[in-house]
């Protein structure tokens, strides 16, 4: 079908005579290019549901086993950053279109390999906030759901934050699981964390002032550490 | 016209008239004995003297005669053609023979006498001398005219003044200002002095400078500052150790006062700051910290002792020097601070103390706490408004003192509580004789001055509103006049919001008179519709009053009746309104007939829905009290123990313990009797301290959220710390919000997506339109 509709748009276009060969070589890339797709696609449907047409959680579950990585690996939350998946434990087709395509992989086995490009991709200062920002949103399951609670919370900080930022979550998740103030996590509170994280120093806390616009849990869980060390 | 043709002169004999006539005025003016010094100075003014003194006839005489020659000599020397033009020979000879003069007479004669004679002949040479140069001058007049200015010389007169200046003063000036400076030192140790004789020589020093005043202040006016710091910081070092705050300050105002009259009589004017400044550093600003600290007699002790006339003095004193009220300030804060922080620890001592015992309301050691506190504020702002002129550094420090203990609480009572505890006894007693109108109206200013220094306004605002009401619906002890008055007080200290709201209640019983004489009225036109018990009622709006729960009783039906009777009417009368009857407010009169006499009881509705029971049956248990009633145990309790277990034993209770269990008894006591035909038997109302504070928490709520919105709203961004601050100056009149409530609220209208934080800045918000 691919092919059908490129020659359409060839023809339809005023061609150059000189552009001949680049017509040749169009086709040539685009018949590569529909090539890839089309596996991108067969990929799609080996894991899919047949009825509803999506990738549901047990088709995430094998594409993962296959993957070779566990479906709880934040590298599966960084693949649906990528692929700017909505609903948590569902991919559509667009969606996992746009993800492989963007990681130029059509197999298991590309995958598998550009799975390290990709931590260092969102590793890089500017991504990071983003994926940060996105996997709290990714967890808001529920239509109009603006929080999430603080179990989740504990484990998404840990998920996302832990590799770059361990003593600070370990503190953190210590606190929210034992603080009595806050049942549940919103995004601001959620966006501050990482702010946190990078701006003040951790264990002194010597930079943090708490006439600034800190959100009131981080006020409150910076006396607790001063309290706890003194 | 003819010129005239300049005549031949004979140079030499003009000179030797000349030279002639210089030695014969000076002869003449060093015979003159000591002339009093103003008959002097007359003669320098006046060229024709009236005087009958022989000395100055002759002198004047004689000059007259010698001046038409000697003018026109030196008129003739003048004009001579050049070079022979002998102006500058002239000038020269001038200048010499007032120098020899000097030379040979003057300073020879200064040089031989010390101290106070040396003054006084400095004097008479100086004024002689002045006539001399006065004199010389206008013989040598011409050369003034075209000489001086052509060559740009001094005139002559100045030239005479520079001529002493150079040769007398100079050498003489160390020594006389010593002596003008230990003549000084005499008179502030106490003796007299020739005052005039000081005020001569200081002009001299002015004179000699020739319109500048430097000499004057470079040699006397300098040196003498300078003995001054060291003489006053002598004394100053003295008194401290010896003298007491008081006497101090005395001898310090005293001397002042003594300085300023030594400038005034013989020293310049232009002296006088500086020489002020001087003494009052000395005096005052090295010593002010260890004056005021004394240990007893210092600031404190005469505050404390009441002390008016050193506190007045103490104020002038130290309002002269700068920064000079700071220090007294502070200390005025301290001490203040530390006497009424005494005066809460004392309450909490009583309070503790009496916890076993009952209390007596009107005596309470709250209520006791807040009198004295008015009594402490109208002694300290007595001081500053009668000793230290109202000034605003002591209104300062004492609002200061003021606001740090009058937010204290005792034994659970938030202040905000005490005073309306304070402020509703003293209404309460506006029927009785106990106070007269003309009191209670002062005594509430009083008290409303110290609401200003409570941070919790609207807490104070709503424990009033609520005693209000007891006071308007159960105890009818409301002079409408007093309780308006109060408002007024309310309304300028924190805005109309509360007071609107009291004012409300009080029309609405106005009014509710009003509607009860209808209602009777209509009673009387339908007499079917008589419940068959007198019944009055009162329709309060509902946003003005507190809120009250309404209570599920199961109405005994006689009150039934009159309910509906009173439905009927009301609907009658308006439509669209809904009336919720809140039982917990009412009082009724029952008569109670006991074995020995019938007896009239006030009580409330909870307490006559309990008592009417009894008319159906003699014994009833707690259980079958509380399913015919519906009541609550709380009530329950409240309502058996007040009729069981007080002071009138209306029931009797078994088992005859002081306290109603779910298990008791309850028969009526016939047997009680009382003296009076009438009692009133009171049900102690529950404790609403909790709810009012949840309420003014929840309001605050809504107040902070209110305010942040306003801000951000005209703002569109804004920091948080700006935001934080405005919040807290804006809402500052009612009360003072926690910073940590704020940051709260911000973060709750985060969420409700009022605002939110600015991309580049998270500490800038940006308002949601």
């Amino acid at each position: 079908m691919r092919r059908s509709s490129t020659r359409k748009t060839g023809s339809a276009l005023p061609v150059n005579p000189s552009s001949g060969s680049s017509d040749a070589y169009r086709s040539a890339s685009s018949k590569a290019v529909s090539k890839e797709v089309e596996r991108i696609d067969n990929l799609f449907y080996a894991y899919a549901d047949a009825s509803s047409g999506l990738i549901d959680p047990e088709g995430i579950e094998s594409f993962c086993s296959d993957l070779e990585v566990d479906y709880t690996d934040v590298r599966i939350l960084m693949l649906a950053w990528k692929m700017k998946a909505e609903k948590q434990g569902y991919f559509t087709l667009e969606e996992w279109r746009r993800g492989l395509k963007a990681l130029h992989a059509d197999t298991i086995s590309k995958l598998k390999k550009s799975l390290s490009e990709l931590e260092k991709e969102v590793a890089r200062p500017t991504n990071f906030s983003d994926f940060y920002s996105y996997s709290f949103r990714y967890c808001l399951t529920e239509d109009k759901q603006k929080c999430i609670d603080i179990e989740s919370a504990c484990e998404l900080l840990d998920l996302v934050l832990g590799f770059q930022f361990r003593p600070q979550v370990d503190k953190l998740v210590e606190y929210l699981k034992h603080q009595r103030d806050y049942k549940v996590i919103n995004m601001d509170q959620w966006t501050s964390f990482l702010r946190f994280c990078n701006e003040i120093n951790f264990l002194s806390l010597d930079n943090y002032d708490a006439e600034l616009a800190w959100p009131l849990i981080l006020d409150n869980f910076v006396e607790w550490i001063r309290e706890k060390q003194s | 016209m003819p010129i005239h043709s300049p005549k031949t002169v004979d140079v030499e004999a003009g000179m030797a008239v000349l030279k002639q006539s210089v030695t014969k005025l000076t002869n003449i003016l060093e015979g003159l004995p000591e002339m009093p010094f103003n008959t002097m100075e007359y003669m320098l003014l006046c060229t024709y003297v009236v005087s009958t003194d022989s000395f100055s006839l002759s002198l004047l005489s004689f000059l007259r005669l010698m001046m038409d020659l000697l003018l026109s000599t030196i008129y003739d020397f003048c004009t001579m053609k050049t070079p022979n033009d002998l102006s500058e020979q002239l000038y020269a000879e001038y200048k010499k023979s007032l120098m020899d003069y000097l030379h040979s007479t003057v300073l020879p004669s200064l040089r031989s006498k010390n101290d106070e004679y040396m003054l006084k002949e400095l004097v008479r040479r100086w004024l002689n001398y002045k006539v001399m140069v006065r004199w010389l001058s206008r013989f040598f007049h011409y050369l003034d005219r075209y000489f001086v200015k052509k060559k740009a010389l001094l005139p002559l007169k100045e030239a005479g003044i520079t001529c002493f200046r150079d040769l007398v003063y100079e050498e003489m000036k160390g020594k006389i200002k010593d002596a003008v400076i230990s003549l000084i030192y005499q008179e502030r140790e106490g003796s007299q002095i020739d005052r005039p004789l000081l005020n001569n020589v200081v002009e001299i020093f002015i004179q000699i400078g020739l319109g500048s005043k430097q000499y004057y202040e470079v040699d006397l006016e300098a040196p003498l500052l300078q003995d001054t710091a060291a003489y006053y910081s002598r004394k100053a070092s003295k008194w401290i150790l010896e003298d007491s705050c008081p006497e101090y300050m005395l001898k310090a105002e005293e001397r002042l006062k003594q300085e300023k009259d030594r400038v005034d009589h013989y020293l310049d004017h232009t002296t006088k700051q500086k020489l002020i400044e001087n003494v009052e550093h000395q005096l005052l600003s090295v010593n002010e910290i260890q004056l005021l600290e004394k240990e007893n007699s210092g600031l404190i002790a005469l505050l404390r002792d009441g002390k008016v006339d050193d506190l007045e003095r103490l104020y002038r004193l130290f309002s002269r020097i700068p920064e000079g009220l700071t220090h007294v300030s502070q200390l005025f804060t301290q001490h203040v601070k530390a006497e009424g922080t005494a005066l809460v620890s004392q309450a909490e001592n009583a309070a503790s103390s009496k916890r076993a015992e009952k209390r007596d309301a009107t005596d309470s050691p709250q209520l006791v706490l807040i009198r004295r506190i008015i009594e402490l504020h109208d002694k300290y702002m007595g001081y500053v408004q009668e000793n230290f002129q109202n000034h605003t550094l002591l209104n300062k420090a004492l609002k200061e003192a003021f606001e740090v203990f009058c937010n204290k609480s005792v034994a659970g009572s938030s202040s905000a509580e005490m005073l309306a505890s304070f402020c509703d006894n003293v209404l309460r007693k506006a029927g009785s004789e106990k106070l007269s109108d003309e009191e209670i109206d002062t005594t509430l200013e009083k008290a409303m001055k110290l609401l200003s220094y409570i941070n919790d306004k609207d807490l104070f605002a709503e424990f009033s509103r609520k005693k209000l009401a007891r006071r308007l619906l159960f105890d009818r002890y409301a002079n409408e006049d007093h309780e308006r008055l109060i408002l007024t007080y309310l309304k300028q200290q924190c805005g109309g919001q509360f007071s609107s709201k009291m004012e409300g209640m009080v029309t609405d019983l106005t009014l509710a008179k009003e509607n009860q004489s209808c209602f009777e009225d209509y009673l009387y036109a339908n007499p079917h519709a008589h419940p068959g018990t007198e019944l009055s009622v009162s329709v309060l709006t509902t946003g003005f009053w507190p809120s009250y729960k309404s209570s599920d009783l199961t109405l005994p039906d006689e009150m039934i009746k009159c309910i509906e009777a009173y439905k009927k009417f009301y609907e009658s009368s308006t439509k669209n309104r809904k009336l919720s009857w809140i039982y917990s407010l009412g009082t009724c009169n029952i008569n109670a007939k006991f074995d020995a006499k019938s007896i009239e009881l006030t009580v409330a509705t909870y307490q006559a829905a309990v008592l009417l029971l009894f008319n159906s049956a003699d014994r009833l248990s707690y259980a079958e009290i509380k399913a015919q009633l519906n009541l609550t145990d709380e009530d329950m309790v409240r309502v058996l123990h007040s009729l069981s277990c007080a002071r009138y034993k209306i029931l009797k209770k078994a088992p005859m313990t002081d306290t109603v269990s779910p298990n008791d008894i309850f028969e009526f006591n016939s047997k009680f009797t009382d003296k009076m035909r009438r009692i009133k038997v009171p049900l102690p109302p529950v404790d609403e301290n909790k709810k009012v504070i949840e309420d003014v928490n929840k309001d605050r709520r809504y107040a902070i959220d209110a305010y942040i919105v306003r801000i951000m709203k005209s703002r569109k961004a804004l920091g948080h710390q700006q935001l934080v601050l405005e919040c807290i100056q804006q809402l500052s009149r009612i009360f003072k919000p926690d910073v940590k409530l704020i940051k709260q609220r911000i973060e709750d209208l985060i969420t409700r997506e009022f605002l939110e934080r600015d991309g580049e800045d998270p500490n800038v918000y940006k308002y949601i339109a």
